[in-house]
């Protein structure tokens, strides 16, 4: 027994060693904030999800394409959980390109829940020529594809600030202390009151930063209450099954003189 | 403790441990039978509307739906009063024509041999309707099996006209 | 495989059994007469099986959603994680599951060093074993590149790139290699249906390598051999399955901690980001399990000698049956070997974390320190070690104590319940 609880010590060493050090890139220490959906039991908070749709629509959407989200994903479980009208009145509120008719021609028409997120540019060339020669990245996956993840996506939303004497910026770059090199492209996004919230809820920058950093949280990772949910059945299972078949071991290595 | 004793506790546990054991080995299978099982962005595509406004009667159009033709014919009035002139009798599976076609004018189906899946060609076939090159079914103008081995009607799919010119099919 | 004649029951068995002796094989698998001394390091072979077993299952299961081709690759993937039912769940197990095994693997690997299992008569073991080992890497290798991520994307390119060292004809190979003057798409085919194939091969070899190992039978961790069956060995069904099953369901524990509750520690989030040729990420770290060998390729600073290095770094383990010249197997009854076994260790550790480090500086230096005590461990260390250590006295059977008057005699209880 003591072999194996020091072969499980091992292994977790070795593991938070590989993972703690082999990817720590120079970062900054980012800020934190109380995020409903870390933990073992963490979930979305649904009208912090709402809100944050909201701030994407009207703040980040012109310029950010999320081609991984359909409609109708506003609707389902473990999401912001829009009543399915709602979703469909969000969806309605989008054209779309559909087709070719009879005719061999293409056509628009309202977006339904089975479309996806319609994209702010025709296509990625298009996106870097509006923006200066940066590419706005698609964000359906923008939490996962950064280093810090929520944290990070809400630092940089709260860290633009005047550059220090000795830094000068191109017309078009702004200074944000959480970016990797300082240098990015897009202006500030978030001021307090920029939109109105449907809830009542005050839209300070905070605020905003949150809520959104939520909804690309839940983007990038739609079934995370589900794998939450799951996991924690799965590891109880696991440890009641692996005592039943500690004893059973106990039981059958009895009928001889041996230690297990 | 009695031998007997021991050996009955022994057995519970080694019972328990099974039958547990068991649970957790079908729980797992689950995931991976269930992946197999239409998914969400198919299950969405459910619905499909269609412009009927340019067929003219006694022409028909095919459109996809869930992967499948479906058939949308704009009868005549001769074809309709042939498929409502059919005795129940004659049918291998019967059902009246006022069923199938809640408006007489258009009739809409899954344009899918219920024999073995292949597409029935139209104004084919002995009964003035579709007939399935595969295995030589014929189905009759309101698409029901008159002669051959397929054993039911073309099978009609939910649907409802939102207007004049539109069909929402599923 | 022969060490009993197993006559069936039921005359259909025997039938059977006649032409397809299945069932003297199953038979042979349950009484296979297995040392009771056996620790929980030796746990690990099972642990191996399932490992392999579950990445086939959900990798074929993986398969039926995935699309290999550069456009759609990444799309792919994120419809697998978002629309396939229960998809996020098969992939998370399937990619953990890689970082699983290598763990699992390099625990096994070092149980054979400390206790060398390497040793005659299980060296073919040991060979097949490296083989595994090293279509392992190939497999993991070519199955990070498929999500066609940014990571993927780089990594084959550095690691395809380590061909062209190859003298005269390196950019033919590296061509040949991608199907075209750069990473692309079919490179990504190709990647795709070999990743796929591997996997049997390695089955086939686990099975060879199990094989080899029922033929002198386990190792233990007293290391020396055992009659068997004798009083010291019991027949591998129910005590060892029932061991091994233990042992597996904790290791399930912390697989599934990582799944649920960790599922993308072990990547990089750049592989978030769809691959571009046009822009290399930062810092290009191979997984983590490969970083030792990234370690010792940096740390030459010629191209084809830092490539010759690395392969080297893999072939000295194939050989190792033979740069180990000591008679005993286990480092229990060699002091000294302990030692330099610990040290080998750390070092192979600091290997790894010099690995994920940027070549350069302080890092470096210790990277090159590293690699040169790597080589001289196998191929001066061992061999002398072998010739001028003092072994301790070695008991007689694993129940016997070597000078034994305090420990427990060998008692002889229940003996016919295994024999």
């Amino acid at each position: 027994m003591n072999n194996l609880i020091k072969s499980f010590i091992f292994m977790f060493l070795f593991i938070a060693f590989f993972t703690g050090k082999a990817f720590t890139e120079e970062k900054k220490k980012l800020l934190k904030t109380d995020w409903s959906f870390k933990g073992y039991f963490g979930k979305f908070d649904r009208a912090s999800l709402q809100r944050g749709y909201h701030v994407y629509t009207e703040v980040c959407a012109s310029c950010h394409s999320m081609k991984y989200l359909s409609y109708r994903n506003l609707a389902e479980e473990g999401g912001p959980e829009f009543s399915e009208e709602q979703a469909k009145a969000i969806a309605a509120n989008f054209e779309v390109t559909d087709g070719p008719n009879e005719d061999g021609d293409m056509f628009t028409r309202t977006a339904r829940l089975s479309d996806r997120f319609v994209n702010p540019y025709e296509n990625d060339k298009q996106a870097m020529a509006s923006n200066g020669g940066a590419y706005p990245p698609d964000m359906s996956v923008l939490v996962k594809a950064r280093s810090g993840g929520a944290d990070y996506i809400y630092s940089l939303l709260l860290g633009y600030e005047n550059p220090p004497s000795d830094v000068i910026l191109d017309e078009g770059v702004y200074y944000n202390k959480y970016m990797y090199g300082n240098m990015i492209r897009m202006p500030d996004p978030l001021s307090d009151d920029l939109i109105q919230y449907n809830d009542g809820i005050k839209a300070t920058k905070e605020q905003m930063a949150k809520d959104v950093t939520a909804f690309l949280a839940w983007a990038a990772e739609p079934h995370l209450e589900a794998r939450h949910k799951i996991g924690f059945k799965v590891i109880i299972y696991l440890i009641i099954i692996t005592l039943l078949t500690y004893l059973s071991m106990k039981r059958l290595w009895s009928r001889i003189e041996s230690k297990i | 403790m009695s031998d007997q004793k021991k050996t009955k506790r022994r057995d519970f546990l080694f019972t328990a441990s099974y039958a547990l054991g068991a649970v957790g080995v079908g729980a797992a299978v689950w995931p991976f039978v269930d992946q197999m099982n239409p998914d969400r962005s198919v299950k969405a595509l459910a619905t499909t509307e269609v412009d009927v406004s340019a067929v003219e009667p006694g022409k028909s159009i095919t459109v996809l739906w869930r992967g499948k033709p479906v058939f949308i014919k704009r009868r005549t009035q001769s074809e309709i009063s042939e498929a409502r002139s059919v005795k129940m009798d004659d049918l291998k599976h019967p059902e009246r024509d006022e069923d199938r076609a809640k408006n007489p004018e258009w009739l809409v189906m899954l344009g899918v041999c219920t024999h073995l899946g292949c597409v029935p060609i139209g104004d084919k076939g002995e009964y003035n309707g579709w007939f399935c090159p595969c295995h030589g079914s014929h189905y009759d103008s309101s698409g029901r099996i008159r002669k051959g081995p397929a054993p039911t009607n073309l099978e009609v799919p939910k649907y409802e006209f939102i207007n004049n010119n539109t069909i929402k099919i599923g | 495989m022969s060490d009993h004649n197993y006559v069936p029951s039921s005359k259909l068995g025997k039938w059977f059994n006649d032409r397809l002796p299945l069932l003297t094989l199953s038979a042979h698998l349950r009484e296979y007469p297995t040392p009771k001394n056996l620790n929980y390091w030796w746990t690990f072979g099972g642990i191996l099986t399932f490992c392999l077993i579950a990445q086939i299952i959900t990798g074929i299961v993986l398969g039926m959603h995935y699309v290999a081709h550069a456009d759609l690759a990444f799309d792919s993937v994120e419809h697998i994680m978002r629309d396939v039912n229960y998809g996020w769940l098969i992939r998370y197990v399937h990619a953990n599951g890689a970082s699983m095994f290598f763990l699992a693997v390099y625990i096994h690997i070092f149980r054979s060093l400390y206790y060398g299992s390497y040793k005659s008569p299980r060296e073919v073991i040991w060979i097949i074993g490296m083989i595994i080992y090293l279509l392992m890497m190939m497999t993991a290798f070519m199955g990070y590149v498929l999500p066609w991520g940014q990571m993927s994307f780089w990594g084959a390119t550095v690691i395809t790139n380590l061909f062209s060292a190859v003298p005269f004809i390196g950019e033919s190979i590296t061509n040949w290699l991608w199907g075209g003057y750069a990473v692309d798409n079919p490179t990504l085919t190709r990647f795709f249906s070999l990743h796929y194939l591997l996997p049997f091969l390695i089955l086939g070899l686990v099975i060879l390598h199990i094989w080899a190992l029922h033929v002198p039978g386990n190792n233990n961790p007293v290391g020396i051999e055992l009659k068997k069956p004798s009083k010291d060995t019991v027949p591998f069904h129910p005590y060892i399955v029932i061991k091994d099953l233990f042992a597996l369901l904790l290791f399930l524990i912390v697989f599934a901690f990582f799944v649920f509750y960790s599922p993308n520690i072990l990547g990089h989030s750049d592989n978030y980001i769809e691959a571009n040729p046009m822009v290399t990420p930062a810092h290009i770290v191979p997984e983590w399990y490969l970083l030792p060998f990234y370690a010792i390729l940096r740390s030459v600073p010629d191209k084809l000698l830092g490539v010759v290095a690395m392969f080297a770094s893999i072939f000295i383990l194939v050989i190792l049956p033979w740069l180990d010249t000591s008679k005993v197997k286990s480092a229990v009854f060699r002091p000294l070997y302990k030692q330099f076994y610990w040290i080998l260790l750390i070092d192979v550790i600091l290997l790894g974390y010099m690995g994920a480090m940027p070549a350069e500086g302080t890092y470096l230096l210790i990277a090159r320190v590293a690699t040169a005590y790597y080589f001289i461990h196998f191929l001066i260390i061992l061999p002398i070690l072998g010739k001028k250590e003092k072994t301790l006295p070695i008991p007689l059977s694993i129940t016997e104590p070597v000078l034994g008057s305090s420990a427990k005699t060998g008692s002889t209880k229940k003996e016919e319940t295994y024999n």
